[in-house]
């Protein structure tokens, strides 16, 4: 047999040919790259990130300041996406499994209200989901200047303000100063993820109670515990181990979705890299942070299912 | 990374063979790419009113995009010979680096920044303007100084953002700023009432309020926070090209210099004056040192008229937009419009 | 009746209480939207009356105005009659795409054949059409446009990378899941950046790459390693048995695979792809942050410089979500028939 015809030497062969034509690429599009910067004389390079950024940002979780560096804006942007992601997704899970454990319920009304909920929210996309959502919130929200507390609590054009531990919201000049602030595009980015993502949460929790064998609930029912208690002690803990994965992946789903905020003006991640990208016009650079910043949080989520899967495989014995 | 560029190779190499739309290469000459295609390139906004809009049957007009084609009409005979290329703020530089464009005429800041590192030459002013602010007039305000604790809406991609932070500091405000991706976004957050001001260059401040349901309740401020200089931009390396992208732009400040119109030009041609004579190539011979014929500066005016002429009709009186000529009066007339002679 | 309200409404207390509340709560909220949004609203292009109805009722007349620049975005008046027959062409195909019996492999040179014909009548330039490029297309048609190719487009490369990440070859396995892993691990809009601002860079000086097609292969880039995914799951619901038969029949790789493995896998996986195109058609919005006018910048561009119509946004957004939802919701019910069908497939 001739070598060609050896299938191991084959494989090799093609395997190869696939790395060298990778490569080929990779060499040709980064020697283009190089060629048009020298060229027109662009400049690269991330020496940018130590230098002062200039522009303010709205609102930011560690006091940043507009004289501060590229990276410190980067990590505002990047405060800004895990607060909303980290909030989204706490409120997301309780939303989406009430409306999954909702389609099991005897009454036809709350099953039928959590399958319209599904539908609806689920048919539309996302982003035109946050752009209504915070029309809403602009429009037809009362400007600060006439509107009144509720018990102490003020919901105006300029967001939501809180009362914290005493410390009341009060009226100052343009806006509103004191208590805990939510802006309007943190509200309607926060809206809009959550009712986004739990329509597909109710989805999963539904089909992973579904799996969970007819038998364990009419033997938990014979026992003569309660429709509810057969849910929340025998169902739900059996589901979990078929909710959690896909799960995770609507939890890492949510988080890159956040980076729709450019549309509505919320100063997350990809936002500020826009920014930058425009003061600096290293447009390489701001995008590979992007980028890198979305990776690590995907990879870490895997690590974690990874895990998670390798225990729950030992419980099972 | 590694599959993906190579995917994006192969799968953009197959999609472009089953043809598209995909330009002829431009070979390092500019212009005689060019010509070759018999078509100028030319980078504009997507939307701004009075210097690049688009009617609803598609036809573009504004004084960015009268630049292109008194440009077009010097170098190809024909006014209507330009592929108009919408560029949102974050395309534009990128587009001009790759030579998608061969020109980008789209109301840029002319800074040390932009010279220097993003590969491209300012060809001149087309437009002196300063960032401003606009506020409706209910919030009772007089000065950008009592602007303090307010939220100022923007778009992204622009200087505007630092020049707000700049002000902010110098004057020492509390001003938040509200950062949409789109303009139309920005406008719409403070038309709502979201923000308490909204801020661009002066000119597209009084653009914003033209186009507003109430022009009347809005004001602009006083106070100009920066110094915006727009102009057109080119790509660096190829001088022969930034030499007519720029006599083009002198011609027609010297057509408004030496009263040059679309309607008088065909009787000036008779003209004694040696200046006009030079401009309009009835003496001496201007075109051959740009590698044009000498009608290339009467083309020009004819197809848009002189500065004055393409400055009233877009944006000025004779536009919606109503903006005095201020800086962008020729310098004998009190402004610094002023061309190098045409000799 | 009685018998069935009680067991579904009324069975206990508790849930007796739940309904009470629970539907006059409905009955409140639907006899404000009906007062709103059908009652009390306008729905003729006027906007006088919009003006006074404001905030009482509705004002569908923003969408009878405005419907043609919402659905065709910038494309020239007079020859909306192109994208108009071009969508229709499109969507019949996709209709027909649907059904079993045509499954054939003729089926893919009539996609061949209609997106020919779809580029020449949005195009143009040749039997007598004016030319219209395609930074004037926009709307509904762009939006099925960027769906279906990308998913179109996406299938090829997703059957290639599945089988590359079940491959016995480390160097194509690795290469593959990389590349799917990459992909899926950013968020789709930074791929629609690096393609609209950034791809120019990578090519070499004077190459131009329309717009749109640069956006196109984002998406069909981006779908692809999702679709790999879903078709992975199929071939790996493969029963060993089935690659052993076929390779002691003695058929080599591709034919173990064309003839045998990949139709069973893609069987099974229907529905997998079809909640694909559905992700893949709602993805299509953001492209409108890159400034491509699709249905969701149509919008914009029809409403946002005209100040008698802009207070009623709100009405147009709703108009275009309808749309979204009636193309998403039919096609995620065709995929739970499939999805049925393929079950009982099965049991047999």
């Amino acid at each position: 047999m001739a070598f060609w015809r050896n299938q191991k030497t084959r494989g090799w062969l093609y395997q190869l040919a696939a790395l060298l034509l990778v490569a080929a690429c990779i060499v040709w599009l980064a020697d283009n790259t190089l060629e048009n910067m020298r060229n027109r004389g662009i400049q690269s390079g991330f020496d940018f990130l130590s230098q002062p950024a200039g522009f303010a940002i709205s609102e930011s979780l560690f006091g940043y300041e507009s004289t501060d560096t590229y990276w410190r804006a980067f990590l505002a942007g990047l405060g800004n996406t895990l607060k909303v992601a980290v909030v989204g997704i706490i409120l997301t899970t309780i939303l989406g499994v009430l409306l999954g454990v909702g389609r099991f319920s005897h009454n036809i009304l709350i099953r039928g209200l959590c399958l319209t909920y599904v539908e609806v929210f689920r048919n539309v996309p996302l982003l035109l989901q946050l752009l209504m959502w915070y029309l809403v919130c602009v429009e037809w929200l009362p400007n600060v200047r006439e509107a009144e507390p509720f018990l102490g609590i003020y919901l105006t054009k300029a967001g939501l303000a809180l009362p914290w531990f005493g410390d009341m919201p009060v009226k100052a000049g343009f806006g509103i100063k004191g208590g805990v602030n939510l802006s309007p595009e943190f509200f309607a980015l926060l809206l809009g993820l959550t009712i986004y993502t739990a329509s597909y949460i109710a989805e999963i929790v539904r089909s992973g109670i579904a799996s969970v064998p007819r038998g364990q609930r009419e033997a938990a029912l014979a026992l003569g515990l309660s429709r509810g208690q057969t849910m929340r002690l025998i169902q739900l803990p059996q589901a979990l181990r078929v909710i959690i994965p896909p799960l995770t992946n609507q939890y890492l789903n949510l988080t890159k979705n956040s980076s729709l905020a450019v549309a509505v003006g919320y100063p997350e991640l990809v936002s500020i890299a826009n920014t930058s990208l425009n003061q600096t016009g290293r447009a390489v650079e701001c995008i590979a942070v992007i980028m890198a910043v979305y990776l690590t949080l995907s990879l870490l989520t895997s690590a974690f299912m990874g895990w998670y899967n390798r225990r729950s495989a030992i419980k099972e014995r | 990374m590694l599959k993906n560029t190579l995917s994006r190779t192969i799968a953009s190499v197959a999609l472009c063979a089953t043809a598209v739309v995909s330009l002829p290469a431009h070979a390092g000459k500019t212009l005689d790419t060019i010509k070759s295609r018999d078509q100028l390139v030319c980078g504009v906004n997507v939307a701004l009113a009075g210097f690049s809009s688009t009617d609803s049957e598609g036809k573009w007009s504004g004084m960015d995009v009268d630049y292109c084609k008194a440009l077009a009409a010097s170098i190809l005979g024909d006014a209507n010979k330009v592929k108009y290329v919408p560029l949102n703020a974050q395309q534009r530089f990128t587009a001009l680096q790759s030579g998608e464009i061969d020109i980008l005429s789209r109301n840029t800041t002319w800074t040390l920044t932009r010279d220097a590192s993003l590969g491209a030459n300012f060809v001149g002013v087309m437009y002196y303007d300063g960032q401003g602010f606009m506020v409706k007039k209910e919030l009772k305000i007089a000065s950008a100084k009592e602007l303090n604790g307010a939220t100022v809406c923007t778009q992204s991609g622009t200087t505007t953002e630092k020049n707000l932070s700049d002000f902010a500091r110098a004057n020492k405000l509390d001003i938040k700023p509200l950062v949409f991706e789109k303009n139309e976004a920005a406008t719409g957050a403070y038309q709502s009432g979201r923000c308490q001001a909204y801020t661009t260059d002066a000119s597209g401040l009084a653009a914003e309020r033209s186009i507003s349901k109430t022009p009347d309740e809005h004001m602009i401020l006083p106070e100009i926070i920066s110094k915006e200089p727009l102009g057109p931009l080119v790509r660096r390396g190829d001088d022969e090209f930034f030499a007519i992208s720029k006599w083009v732009l002198n011609a027609l400040l010297e057509g408004e210099e030496y009263g040059l119109t679309q309607a008088n030009l065909d009787e000036k041609k008779s003209s004694d004056d040696p200046n006009i004579q030079r401009i309009l190539g009835t003496s001496e011979n201007m075109g051959t040192l740009l590698g044009l014929d000498k009608e290339w500066a009467y083309r020009a005016l004819k197809a848009t008229g002189n500065y004055g002429e393409i400055f009233e009709r877009n944006v000025g009186k004779d536009s919606p937009l109503k903006l005095e000529r201020g800086l962008n009066q020729p310098w004998n007339k009190g402004g610094i419009m002023y061309a190098p002679p045409i000799r | 009746m009685v018998t069935w309200l009680r067991a579904n409404l009324f069975n206990n207390v508790f849930n007796s209480a739940i309904t009470v509340l629970l539907g006059t709560l409905l009955l409140y909220v639907l006899s404000q939207v009906w007062g709103w949004g059908i009652s009390h609203a306008v729905w003729v292009a006027d906007a006088e009356q919009c003006n006074t109805a404001r905030g009482a009722g509705a004002c569908w007349g923003v969408v009878a105005e405005k419907y043609r620049i919402i659905i065709f975005g910038r494309y020239p008046f007079e020859a909306q009659w192109r994208p108009l027959l071009a969508t229709l062409l499109l969507m019949a195909l996709l209709l027909a795409s649907c059904v079993r019996l045509f499954w054939k492999p003729w089926l893919a040179a009539l996609w061949v054949g209609v997106l020919v014909v779809f580029f020449i009548l949005m195009h143009g330039g040749v039997l007598g059409l004016a030319t219209v490029t395609t930074d004037q297309w926009g709307g509904l048609p762009l939006t099925i446009l960027l769906a279906s190719l990308s998913v179109v487009g996406a299938f090829p490369l997703a059957v290639l990378l599945a089988l590359g990440r079940m491959s016995d070859l480390p160097v194509i396995r690795s290469l593959c899941t990389v590349y799917v892993e990459l992909i899926r691990g950013v968020p789709l809009i930074s791929v629609l950046f690096m393609a609209s601002f950034l791809f120019p860079l990578f090519m070499p000086v004077g190459t131009s790459i329309d717009v749109l097609l640069r956006v196109l292969v984002a998406m069909i880039l981006f779908a692809g390693a999702y679709l790999a995914e879903v078709i992975r799951g199929g071939l790996q619901a493969i029963p060993r048995g089935q690659y052993e038969a076929a390779a002691s029949l003695g058929l080599t790789y591709w034919q173990m695979q064309g003839k045998i493995i990949l139709p069973q896998a893609l069987a099974t996986v229907v529905p997998g792809i079809m909640n694909n195109f559905i992700s893949t058609f709602k993805d299509t919005s953001l492209v409108t942050i890159v400034s491509l006018y699709e249905l969701t910048g149509s919008l914009d561009l029809a409403v946002n410089s005209d100040p008698d119509w802009l207070p009623y946004k709100l009405e147009g957004y709703l108009f275009i979500a309808a749309i979204y939802f009636v193309f998403c919701f039919s096609l995620s019910r065709y995929s739970q028939w499939v999805e049925r069908q393929v079950s009982r497939g099965k049991v047999h």
